[in-house]
């Protein structure tokens, strides 16, 4: 047994309760200031379940021939689309790309200008750094508990683990973006005089934008391996259903469902993939990443 | 202060380090280099560098890689800041100038080429070009239509919607140049502009340079580490060595006298009888006229031939006026290697 040195009840009994507290007294403030991605989701969930089915499918086809110039992955897009509508999973997929989506737009709204002052500032990448790895690795139900404590089941805390999960890679590769750009480039800038926001807006995230890309590529992905955990606390959706299928023992509802996201994920992942491939040919650093 | 020069450098020193100014104190003090940057960890950039540069000149600063050059160029648009010392440029002291005018004075005074080129690789050519004139705020029609002018007069038509990448190092370094000549500034600062090109390319751009240089009444400060380049395009030189001013002179008077065994490395290599001109070895005067005759920008390679038909070759102004003779004599202990008892 390992010696008890200090009594660490006390502390435990202390944060349960001041979790406790923070709910009672600020719950509804922090309710409020999610609220606006909750509506952001439900917005989007919204205009996604309006618009008819093969439209989004025609629209996700045309993104991936933009993309890649090619017909593979649009053929990919439709044949999966297509198979995930007839099986009866059409609005979970919706929800769950609803859930995506909102996720990675929050996520790239506070994820870049974060990465960029972090590439400006030795001291904010020296104290930001280890809150991202703490994101990374810190079992999402650790904080789950807290900020279902706070929200409630429901879409909202979902939203925020996702984030929270999601987001890191992003913060990183904006900052890394950011410090690659070359130091001759930003010098010629300089000689002519730009001020720094001209040398941030017209030179480094310009540039930068090849790795930022292959960050919100990650951070998507990020955002779909959670919808099985997302669910658990209210996101419907496709995590919901492999969820169901696992509780009720019928493999093939988990099967599909899992097969789904799988789908979600490929086409997520290609067409961002291939958006940013085409701008690092665009700049000439072709096989750069 | 003056206006007699175009950039001025009194007494710069840069020291790399943490703790600058304690080293130069002790630089000051008289200790060495070597035994500064040793014991302290400091890199001695440039120490005490004097360097003026008159206006139409084209000012060549030379030295290994390493001795400071890109540093001493970089002092004259500021980006980087001094240790100590002063500098003007057309008599304004950059070093007093807050951001704002100084970003005012990059916009307005002064355009650099770079070794690495430093263009923009997610901007077509056009808009490389047109840079520093959209830094400047010059509205988009205007500055293109200056760019496409450039981008002609270097030699680039229809390249205007390439991307810096698809072009080879030569046509990128056309494009800085055509960026910096679009500023439309008296000084350009170019370092190892040329350094970068293929032989036969990099002597095409010398010329041109040379060319631009005359028509359009520039003064360019110009680093290089090839001794030939200096001699080719230079009006003066200054030679560095471990960040520090060795000699600054015009080049024959280099060639002719070398201030140390540093300098006599550079020399030896360097064809002497193109480098040298008959004017600065010839017998001024007025002699008896010469049977044969070569006018006063010749240099000896010129004359050598002539003396085997004659023992005298007269030295003839422009106009056909003689200034001055010499004999195959003059030219031999010209052209043979200084020691430097001479
Ligand atoms: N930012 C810097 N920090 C530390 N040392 C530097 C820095 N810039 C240049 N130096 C050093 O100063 C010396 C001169 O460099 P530089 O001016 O680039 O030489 P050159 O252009 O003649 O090759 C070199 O020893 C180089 O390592
Ligand atoms: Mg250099």
């Amino acid at each position: 047994m390992f010696p008890e040195f200090v009594n660490t009840r006390p502390l435990r009994v202390w944060m349960d309760e001041g979790l406790n507290w923070v709910v009672r007294n600020w719950g509804d403030g922090f309710e409020a200031a999610a609220y606006p991605s909750l509506v952001m989701l439900n917005k989007i969930e919204d205009l996604l379940l309006a618009v008819p089915w093969w439209l989004i499918i025609l629209a996700l086809a045309a993104l991936a021939y933009g993309a890649t110039r090619r017909f593979t992955l649009p053929a990919v897009v439709i044949i999966g689309l297509v198979f995930m509508g007839m099986m009866e999973l059409w609005e979970d997929s919706v929800k769950t790309m609803a859930l995506m989506i909102s996720a990675t737009v929050t996520a790239i709204i506070f994820s870049i200008p974060l990465g960029i002052v972090m590439a400006r500032s030795t001291l904010v990448r020296k104290i930001v750094t280890p809150i991202l790895d703490l994101m990374q690795t810190l079992p999402s139900f650790v904080y789950l508990i807290p900020t279902v404590m706070i929200f409630g089941p429901g879409k909202i805390p979902a939203l925020l683990a996702t984030i929270i999960y999601a987001a890191p890679p992003l913060v990183r590769l904006t900052d890394l973006g950011i410090r690659q750009v070359a130091e001759n480039v930003l010098e010629a800038a300089q000689a002519f005089g730009a001020s720094p926001s001209q040398r941030l807006f017209g030179v480094q995230i310009p540039l930068a934008l090849p790795t930022i890309l292959a960050g919100v590529n990650q951070t998507t992905m990020m955002a779909l391996a959670m919808v099985v955990i997302a669910s658990m606390i209210g996101a419907g959706g496709l995590g919901y259903q492999v969820l169901q299928g696992i509780g009720r023992l019928e493999v093939s509802r988990g099967v599909f469902a899992g097969l789904g996201i799988v789908v979600l994920a490929i086409i997520f992942d290609r067409i961002t993939q291939a958006y940013g491939k085409q701008l690092q040919e665009q700049i000439g650093l072709a096989g750069g990443r | 202060m003056t206006h007699e020069y175009k950039i001025e450098m009194r007494g710069v020193t840069k020291i790399f380090g943490p703790q600058p100014d304690d080293v130069l104190a002790q630089l000051k003090q008289g200790r060495s280099k070597d035994e500064l940057q040793a014991e302290t960890g400091h890199v001695i950039g440039l120490n005490n560098v004097d360097l003026k540069v008159e206006p139409g000149q084209l000012h060549v600063v030379m030295g290994l890689s390493g001795s400071g050059k890109s540093t001493l160029i970089r002092h004259v648009n500021r980006l980087i800041d001094p240790t100590a010392g002063e500098i003007f440029v057309d008599g304004e002291n950059v070093l007093a100038m807050s951001l704002d005018e100084l970003r005012t004075f990059r916009r307005t005074k002064i355009a650099m080429v770079f070794q690495k080129f430093g263009l923009m690789p997610h901007r077509s050519v056009i808009d490389n070009v047109a840079y520093g004139l959209e830094i400047r705020g010059v509205d988009k029609k205007s500055r293109l239509k200056t760019a496409e002018e450039w981008i002609a007069t270097v030699g680039l038509e229809g390249y205007e919607q390439s991307r810096p990448h698809q072009l080879s190092g030569g046509q990128q370094q056309r494009v800085g140049l055509a960026r910096a000549l679009a500023m439309d500034v008296d000084i350009l600062l170019m370092d190892e502009a040329f350094s970068a090109l293929d032989p036969l390319i990099r002597s095409g751009m010398q010329d041109e340079l040379l060319v631009l240089q005359k028509t359009l009444n520039k003064t360019i400060l110009f680093i290089t580490h090839d001794f030939d380049e200096a001699l080719k395009i230079g009006d003066q030189v200054t030679v560095l060595q471990d960040g520090a001013v060795i000699q600054s002179g015009r080049p024959e008077d280099i060639v002719l006298n070398p201030a140390n065994a540093h300098v006599e490395e550079f020399v030896a290599d360097v064809n002497r009888a193109r480098a040298i001109h008959v004017h600065t070895i010839m017998e001024k005067g007025e002699f008896e006229r010469c049977e044969a005759g070569v006018p006063i920008g010749a240099c000896c390679e010129d004359v050598l031939p002539l003396f085997a038909e004659h023992d005298w070759v007269g030295v003839n102004e422009e106009d056909g006026a003689q200034v001055g003779r010499l004999t195959a004599k003059q030219v031999i202990k010209a052209l043979a290697r200084h020691s430097s008892a001479v």
